[in-house]
């Protein structure tokens, strides 16, 4: 059992499985958004999370300093992912009946006193943030390791747990991708968010059915890419930044034989039998066609698609060239990641002599 | 007539009256008077639709986060009188912290709570976004609110660098490696080498984005100085002004959201 968890854990599996079990949930979110299926899951990952805990190798990296955040950053997310499909399952329905979502209901319409409604409110989440804090500070101590050793590197060194995301993305993608572009966009790409979604509906209440691509699109991002990639980053990867399943010790001998291939290297030496070119942007010229083919040429391909003809009908063009590219960059994570696993795909641009590797 | 009670009494006290100028919030007039009077409380609107009220609607994650940036920021200050940010002194600063202060959580409570903090922000877009609130009027608040995101996460990382441990200065390394490669920016960077004249290499590791932000080629002790003066000044201030912004615009865009 244990050996089977290791092997589904590593992201060649574990990734795609997580990708479905996203698609799934979110498709019948109706069914997980009742308290039934709550109740069911609780139930059963409470006694899988103590039989993890029995084991010596997954305590030791759950306890590991600054893993605790994690833990309980994954308990609150899936708490409040199951806590909004509830509530956008029950609005959708309503909505569907005619009665339209609760927050509209005349009983929530009403004004109230801000004394003491409100501040009741905010006076509970006080004391019980406090409580928390304070309980949280008293069972762990913070972590102090060696005093620092500019000359002695742990390994692995590891960012803070927040930024693990982008430090797995280097197992794709280049520093300057992973660590500079693609987290600019994600913040560039945050702040477009109102000014692309043009959909006026679903402003104010809980609703998935009124505006399904706004929502799939995010959570598919937060989930998947982002808190998914900071899971892996934080529990599967051991020394030299080698995948180690859950259950499996930390052994610095571990040796992934991996030898990867960069689509130029496939082009000249393996299909067309030759030497690579001398001229760079020869060399590389199939990746370069490829990255410019899929930046430029499909977002008006899509555009000529029933998906693309109604995004631009509703909300016009320029808005939908910025979505479309920022999603496909967004989408070029996950198709990198499986490049990777099916055809041990370095890299599309290799210009190593320019630091420009796609 | 009853009795009066203690608190009737307390109430009738000039000390009392001198503070709070209102009688019991029992009746219309003087809920309106406690929250239009009190500098904190009258940030909120006298009366507000009840929707946005219930906790199920908020998550009350906004207010969280603020309850714990107050919270970072007290206990913060308790550790800067602790603690002096020098290769010398930093570790063994936070050692006696440890050690020697009694009653001494407040480092605990500071680290997890900024870890906390990381949480209940992102989980607060989180619910903004589920409930549609980026939506018109509040387009320019949710801009506000994800730079609040980015300064969060970098007064994380700037703090994380001042235990001065092992953990601390290779988690920096490793980040801020990144910066190098930044294009044009970082010497290691695509675009670097184009910034070159003859042999005068405009962007190297003497002068990149990475030197400005360690103020050195590598994790030293000038970066530890940039990283507490960042993290304990400039950074929080910036994110104090922002907050302001950020709750301004809550009132002004129509309080929270609601169905049209
Ligand atoms: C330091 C970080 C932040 C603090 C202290 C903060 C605080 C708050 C508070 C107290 C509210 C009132 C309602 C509530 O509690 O939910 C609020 C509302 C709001 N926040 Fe934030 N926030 C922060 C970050 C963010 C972020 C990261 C975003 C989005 C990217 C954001 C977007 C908004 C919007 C759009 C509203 C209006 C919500 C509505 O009307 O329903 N804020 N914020």
């Amino acid at each position: 059992m244990k050996e089977l968890i290791n092997w589904v854990a590593d992201p060649i599996r574990s990734f795609p499985i997580f990708s479905i079990l996203f698609f799934i949930v979110m498709k019948y979110y109706r069914i997980v958004g009742t308290k039934k299926f709550a109740w069911i899951f609780t139930a059963i990952a409470i006694p899988a999370f103590f039989w993890f805990m029995s084991d010596p190798n997954f305590f030791l990296i759950i306890t590991f300093p600054d893993n605790i955040p994690i833990s309980i950053l994954i308990v609150s997310i899936l708490f409040f992912t199951w806590f909004t499909l509830h509530k956008c399952a029950i609005n959708d329905q309503r909505i569907e009946d005619g009665l339209g979502p609760v927050e509209a209901l005349p009983e929530n319409r009403e004004k109230v006193w801000c004394w003491p409604n409100l501040v009741y409110t905010e006076l509970f989440t006080i004391i019980a943030g406090t409580v928390f804090l304070i309980v949280w500070a008293i069972i762990f101590k913070a972590p102090l390791e060696e005093p620092a050793n500019p000359t002695w590197a742990p390994n692995p060194a590891k960012a803070p747990w927040y930024f693990l995301g982008l430090q797995e993305m280097l197992v794709y993608f280049d520093p300057w991708m992973a660590g500079v572009v693609l987290p600019g966009l994600v913040v560039v790409g945050l702040i477009a968010i109102p000014y692309i979604d043009t959909n006026p509906k679903g402003n104010g209440y809980f609703t998935f059915k009124e505006r399904p691509i706004a929502i799939w699109g995010f959570m598919f991002g937060w989930l998947v890419l982002w808190i998914y990639l900071i899971i892996v980053g934080t529990f599967l990867r051991g020394p030299n930044w080698t995948f180690y399943g859950p259950f499996e010790y930390w052994d610095f001998h571990k040796v992934v034989a991996e030898y990867n291939v960069n689509l130029s290297e496939f082009l000249w030496v393996k299909w067309l039998n030759t030497s690579m070119p001398a001229n760079l942007i020869m060399r590389e010229m199939l990746g370069i066609i490829i990255t410019a083919l899929y930046v430029f040429v499909l977002p008006p391909l899509i555009a000529a698609s029933d998906f693309g003809k109604k995004i631009i009908e509703k909300s016009g063009q320029i808005r939908y060239y910025i979505f479309i590219t920022l999603l496909l960059i967004m989408m070029s994570l996950p198709i990198k990641m499986v490049l990777r696993w099916l055809f041990s795909l370095k890299y599309i641009v290799a210009l190593p002599e320019w630091e420009l590797n796609l | 007539m009853a009795e009066k009670g203690l608190a009737d009494k307390v109430r009738e006290t000039q000390i009392w009256k001198s503070i709070f100028r209102h009688g019991p919030p029992d009746n219309a007039r003087n809920r309106a008077a406690v929250v239009a009077g009190n500098v904190f409380l009258h940030l909120h609107p006298i009366k507000l639709k009840k929707s946005g009220v219930k906790l199920g609607y908020t998550w009350c994650m906004g207010g969280l986060t603020f309850f714990i940036f107050l919270a970072l920021t007290v206990t913060g200050v308790l550790l800067m009188f602790y603690y002096r940010p020098t290769a010398e002194y930093a570790f063994n600063d936070i050692i006696a912290l440890r050690e020697h202060v009694p009653l001494g959580i407040m480092r605990e409570i500071h680290r997890w709570g900024a870890h906390a903090m990381v949480i209940t922000v992102w989980l607060h877009m989180f619910r903004v976004f589920m409930t549609g609130s980026y939506k018109p009027p509040r387009e320019f608040n949710w801009g506000v609110g994800v730079i609040l995101l980015v300064l969060t996460l970098l007064l994380s990382f700037t703090g994380y660098l001042l235990p001065w441990d092992q953990l601390a200065i290779w988690a920096i390394a490793v980040g801020s490696n990144m910066a190098k490669a930044t294009p044009f920016l970082g010497h290691g960077g695509p675009g670097a080498m184009l910034a070159q004249i003859g042999d005068f290499v405009m962007v190297s590791d003497k002068n990149d984005v990475r030197f400005q932000l360690l103020a050195g080629r590598f994790v030293g002790e000038p970066a530890l100085l940039r990283f507490y003066i960042l993290h304990c000044v400039f950074i929080p201030l910036v994110v104090g002004v922002l907050i302001a912004v950020h709750f301004w615009r809550v009132r002004k865009d129509g309080g929270i959201s609601a169905p049209l």
